[in-house]
């Protein structure tokens, strides 16, 4: 089940006031290492002064029996300050299975909360990953909210993340 | 003349957990949690505790925790009175250490974190150290309160007498930070943190708040010392003072755990007979990278 669907709803939804579009990706990279296990990932959005808005997908091991998978979403250690502490997971829509290394889409669901209903202004998506006996990364990308234009916004990863994609239209 | 010496190294080791200590000093108590921030269902931590110099290595003594183990003959069957373990609760109840064992040089337990939120592990001793003279010789003893009625002379020569209240804390969260565990108890040295003491951030201001019997503890000096110094040349400490309401401000300049220490001397002792009081404050922080 490792197939994703980028869900772009804006054009089916009547939700949102604009109708503007948004879709993401990210890249999990290949790594030579002894040990590989496939990072925890957790993507929100915030405002500029770092404040928490929403979730927007939590990766992670679910499936392990009595739960354990979540010892570890600590180790995301600003999405666990910022949110992961709040919730009693796993939570409907928001959390799914580890992904393996390669470009995965992330399904944005404008019709839901944290994106249906966004007050107008500066935002950033923040993609965190964790691998278990490897390292952490974190990686910010601002836009504005709606989009004015159609532009795609690109970061390159450095270590335990890959490029980070956010395309958006008016 | 070997009791003299085990006694007098027992002192040392008693006052070492119990007395202040200024950075420049050798022998610091301290206790480590395993992890401070924790997620999760079944969740533990488990605490280390010592004196030793380097922080936070364990290579002098164990502490020496009362129901948590017989110390072995070499690091001290002997000697003063063991600190008393208190684990608090998210909801204020009392929980008890599991797998305890106290070692040649540190004393160890686990803590089931049964509840989500926050618990506070404190170490506490309260004791009386005296010494007297009997003709020549210089009586030296130490014991509870009650002990102290019964056993020092009320009448004894040059009695010096001085109420030791001493107090180690560490904080663990599963989950949310909850401040139910927070609450002080109103005697000694005790921390009001106005920061939660599991949501500290390097390059943060975290504000915490000192209080002698549940009063403000202004005008202290209050020592922080980054742990890791075995690997490092200089100690790292830091020097805070309390203001008018108690309260002082530390900005950690990296991750890593802490220990930050603050003491008092006055004159108001709770025991009858007793004028000197010397009230003592450990906690050890784990402040995590941004």
């Amino acid at each position: 089940m490792r197939a994703l669907v980028s869900i772009t709803l804006s054009g089916l939804v009547a939700g949102p006031a604009f109708a503007a579009d948004m879709k993401m990706s990210v890249e999990i990279p290949r790594l030579a290492v002894a040990e590989y296990h496939r990072p925890y990932v957790a993507i929100w959005l915030e405002k500029p002064d770092q404040s928490f808005v929403g979730n927007l997908a939590v990766w992670y091991d679910y499936k392990l029996k009595d739960n354990e998978g979540t010892k570890w979403l600590k180790d995301l250690r600003q999405w666990w300050r910022r949110s992961g502490r709040e919730l009693t997971m796993p939570v409907d829509g928001l959390t799914s299975a580890t992904r393996a290394p390669g470009e995965h889409q992330v399904a944005v669901d404008l019709g839901k909360a944290p994106l249906s209903g966004l007050a107008a202004g500066e935002y950033q998506i923040v993609v965190e990953a964790a691998r278990e006996v490897g390292g952490r990364e974190l990686l910010r990308i601002p836009f504005q909210w709606p989009p004015k234009a159609e532009q795609t916004l690109k970061t390159p990863g450095k270590d335990e993340l890959g490029a980070v994609t956010l395309s958006l239209k008016p | 003349m070997k009791t003299t010496r085990t006694f007098l190294k027992w002192t040392a080791l008693a006052l070492s957990v119990a007395i202040p200590l200024s950075a420049a000093q050798a022998h610091r108590s301290w206790m480590l949690p395993s992890a401070t921030i924790l997620s999760g269902d079944d969740v533990w931590v488990t605490i280390d505790a010592a004196v030793s110099n380097d922080l936070f290595y364990f290579e002098h003594f164990p502490m020496r925790l009362a129901n948590i183990g017989t110390p072995p003959e070499a690091s001290g069957g002997r000697g003063g009175r063991p600190a008393e373990l208190t684990i608090v609760a998210p909801d204020g109840s009392r929980a008890e250490p599991k797998n305890g064992n106290i070692g040649r040089y540190r004393s160890t337990f686990d803590v089931h974190l049964t509840q989500k939120g926050t618990y506070k592990i404190a170490a506490t001793n309260d004791g009386i150290f005296a010494s007297w003279k009997e003709g020549a010789e210089t009586k030296r003893w130490r014991g509870t309160m009650a002990a102290f009625a019964k056993e020092v002379p009320a009448d004894a020569q040059g009695l010096q007498a001085t109420q030791m209240d001493s107090r180690l804390e560490v904080f663990v969260t599963s989950g949310k930070p909850t401040r139910d565990a927070l609450k002080l108890t109103g005697a000694g040295l005790e921390l009001d943190p106005v920061t939660h003491p599991n949501d500290l951030v390097a390059g943060s201001p975290a504000t915490f708040r000192l209080v002698l019997d549940g009063k403000p503890a202004a005008n202290l000096k209050v020592t922080v010392i980054p742990g890791g110094n075995r690997y490092r040349d200089k100690l790292g400490d830091m020097t805070l003072n309390t203001d008018a309401d108690g309260k002082f401000t530390v900005t950690w300049p990296n991750a890593g755990m802490y220990w930050m220490e603050a003491s008092v001397r006055d004159g108001s002792s709770s025991a009858p007979n007793v004028k000197q009081r010397r009230a003592n404050y450990v906690a050890t922080f784990e402040v995590l990278a941004p």
